[in-house]
């Protein structure tokens, strides 16, 4: 089991042992702490908001303080609006990690790649780890290749969908084509989903709506855990062979052979 | 003075660092950008405020 | 006397470009041991939907021998995914024989008192006009590996005309600098092929005693100098038989899927000459390319290259070539004829061979032997922008 020990993920330079990475949103301050520390999270995202005179406690506050902390740029409708609000959160020394979110679709909330890839290059010219959420497209992973990316985070379905891996065949072309870490982000809806994603190759998996929906949190937190570790682990020993019956020769293709 | 959207008048001249802690705010868990452009924590005491700024206050949350 | 360089060592005028290549794909042959895979590692690799270079490796050694027709049947399924029923016909030209390498296989020789010959201007034309009225689009240009005797220039004018007559123009000609690559993708070509016949340097050595071929390392990194000079696709090959056929094979898929990775545009073409194995040779060689090891590694290339494009050999009879038309080759030459000049009239040829075909049939022949398999010939497969 050596193999698995000595497996980390590489993000930005830094080692995680955990390849769950939680979104910290729809939680009460009280619950995130529990789901973070269930789930064994060693990643979290958190998002910038303004800010309230009136409610002193604060999310940093409740976050267990070995958390590596992933702001997103939600609410971005454009690359001018991600970098600003990735400056913002910069300036709250949290660290360089950024996660791209450009979402110019309030109907189904999906991410304008274009807008990514330019917000992805001025980024990480500057210094930040950026993890750009996009629509799986191989040429618009290629293009965020280039710009710099830390890793790559495809949606498996529509934000909050819950419906799962809807867009495996194209995740499976990136984790194939794309030396970056490729981190399925969006739609995951249940472990067993998770625990596909990562049997298939991904490098991790993000989730928030799945645990935050479900009635018991923490629970739900650590059989997410449970999953992604499954996941990996199978995708490490690689998976065995499904005996395929249908495959008997009708008529040999090779008789032809003369030596 | 616009602040997070609101109008907000001053009685007398004041300070960034002034103004954030008659409203209570947390330094260390905000940052200010003042008409656009981010303000350094270090200047905070240093930046007058008048009737035309234009002041947003931001903070982390829970977010996905 | 010449000097004879280092295989390893760079001559003058060839330049070097920024690329780990040659270490990759030399360090992948390096690892490769054929001998160390088992038929149920072969039989793991046909079942995956994308194979790495490993599965690759299992579906070449001699274990995945018994699993020829399973392994056929998964390559038919993929050609049938990504080419359909589409058979794509070309004729090679050869422009000239000369040649200032010493190659101890091959009939071109600089050493072989054979009849040298390079077609004028004219006589390109006229070879070209005879061609393209049997009704084929697509040619394929070859020269020896002569600088002096067909310099870039040469070979730039040979395409120029060949444009006129041709929708797709393919090259076979000695590896050349990035700018000289540029300067025949301007002038109308297409696609790059550069046979790098053996990967096994000990061996390529032994073989290629002197010359520009001699260079390795400026030979491995031809098609990635080509890609950077803007051609469309390149091809690969080794010649099998000359040294440990599933390494250098493993080798060849290993150095296109490299490069299809790092130029994602690229097209990428194999092709399977082969050393025939001698008659009545006695003993049993472990080099020796029977028609069911050629089979089982144009198999196994088309299952882990399944976009590529494979021609199939007119040194192959012509039943294998039918053959394996459904199965893994997507590309086939008709009307060939290996001299140089004869396409005009027969007679008329003015330089000798390089090597003895086995499929003589014409284009007409053969167009009608793939619509009787119930395949589709086809004369020009893209609409080509960069006439």
């Amino acid at each position: 089991m050596q193999s698995l020990q000595q497996d980390p993920l590489i993000l930005g330079g830094k080692t995680f042992h955990s390849r769950f990475i939680l979104g910290s949103g729809k939680f009460s301050l009280q619950l995130v702490r529990d789901v973070m520390t269930y789930g064994k999270c060693e990643m979290a995202t958190i998002a910038l908001r303004r800010a309230n005179a009136d409610s002193p406690e604060n999310i940093l506050d409740f976050l267990p303080e070995h958390l590596t902390l992933l702001p997103n740029t939600s609410g971005a409708r454009n690359a001018e609006e991600a970098i600003r609000i990735a400056h913002l959160s910069r300036e709250l020394g949290c660290g360089d990690f950024i996660k791209i979110e450009v979402i110019p679709d309030t109907k189904y909330l999906l991410p304008d790649n274009g807008e990514t890839i330019r917000a992805t290059e001025i980024l990480a010219n500057e210094g930040f780890h950026v993890l750009p959420y996009m629509y799986p497209d191989l040429i618009c992973a290629r293009h965020l290749v280039d710009a710099g990316a830390a890793a790559i985070m495809p949606l498996g379905a529509p934000i909050g969908s819950n419906k799962g891996l809807r867009t495996k065949d194209f995740i499976r072309i990136l984790i194939d084509e794309i030396d970056l870490p490729i981190i399925v982000d969006a739609g995951i809806g249940t472990p067993s989903q998770a625990c596909e994603a990562m049997e298939m190759g991904a490098a991790a998996v993000m989730a928030n709506t799945a645990i935050a929906t479900s009635d018991h949190c923490a629970m739900m937190a650590h059989a997410f855990r449970l999953a992604i570790e499954a996941g990996r682990a199978a995708y490490l020993a690689k998976l065995g062979r499904v005996l395929d019956n249908d495959a008997e020769a009708s008529s040999p293709l090779t008789g032809f052979l003369q030596d | 003075m616009r602040v997070n959207g609101t109008e907000q008048t001053l009685a007398q001249p004041t300070t960034l660092a002034q103004f954030l802690a008659q409203q209570g705010y947390r330094v260390e868990r905000i940052v200010v950008e003042r008409n656009g452009e981010i303000v350094p924590k270090a200047a905070y005491a240093s930046v007058q405020l008048c009737d035309s700024d234009v002041i947003e206050i931001v903070s982390f949350m829970g977010g996905g | 006397m010449r000097k004879i360089y280092d295989p390893i060592e760079f001559q003058p005028g060839m330049k070097t470009i920024d690329s780990n290549l040659f270490d990759r794909v030399l360090d992948a042959r390096n690892r490769n041991n054929p001998a160390s895979y088992t038929t149920a590692d072969a039989q793991n690799a046909l079942q995956k939907e994308t194979l790495s270079y490993e599965d690759f490796a299992a579906l070449l050694s001699p274990a995945a021998e018994p699993l020829l027709e399973p392994m056929a049947q998964r390559a038919k399924a993929e050609r049938e995914k990504n080419f359909g029923n589409n058979v794509l016909l070309f004729t090679p030209l050869y422009l000239s024989n000369f040649c200032e390498n010493q190659c101890v296989y091959c009939g071109f020789n600089c050493q072989n008192p054979i009849t040298r010959y390079r077609l004028n201007t004219a006589e390109m034309e006229a070879e070209m006009e005879a061609i393209a009225k049997t009704g084929m689009r697509e040619i394929l240009l070859l020269t020896g590996e002569s600088r002096s005797a067909s310099d870039p220039e040469y070979i730039a004018e040979a395409v120029r005309i060949a444009r006129k007559y041709f929708s797709t123009i393919g090259l076979e000609v000695y590896p050349m600098n990035v700018d000289e690559y540029r300067m025949l993708c301007e002038s109308g070509a297409d696609f790059v092929t550069v046979f790098q016949e053996t990967y096994d340097l000990e061996r390529y050595k032994e073989l290629h005693l002197a010359g520009t071929k001699r260079c390795f390392p400026y030979r491995v990194c031809a098609q990635e100098r080509a890609l950077m000079g803007g051609m469309r696709g390149v091809g690969f090959g080794v010649l099998l038989g000359l040294a440990d056929f599933r390494r250098d094979m493993f080798a060849a898929g290993v150095h296109a899927a490299i490069l299809q990775k790092k130029y994602p545009h690229a097209e990428i073409a194999l092709s399977f000459p082969r050393l025939r194995p001698y008659k009545n040779h006695a003993e049993a060689n472990p080099h020796d390319v029977h028609e069911t090891q050629l089979l089982q590694m144009m198999l196994a290339c088309r299952i882990f290259l399944p976009f590529a494009s494979f021609t199939i050999s007119t040194r192959e009879r012509a039943d294998f070539r039918d053959h394996v038309l459904p199965l893994a080759a997507t590309k086939i030459s008709a009307g060939v004829n290996v001299g140089i000049g004869g396409h005009k009239d027969q007679s008329a040829q003015k330089g000798d061979a390089q090597f003895e075909i086995s499929d003589p049939r014409s284009l007409a022949e053969i167009h009608d032997a793939i619509i009787a398999q119930g395949m589709q010939p086809v004369y020009t497969d893209y609409i080509n922008t960069n006439a």
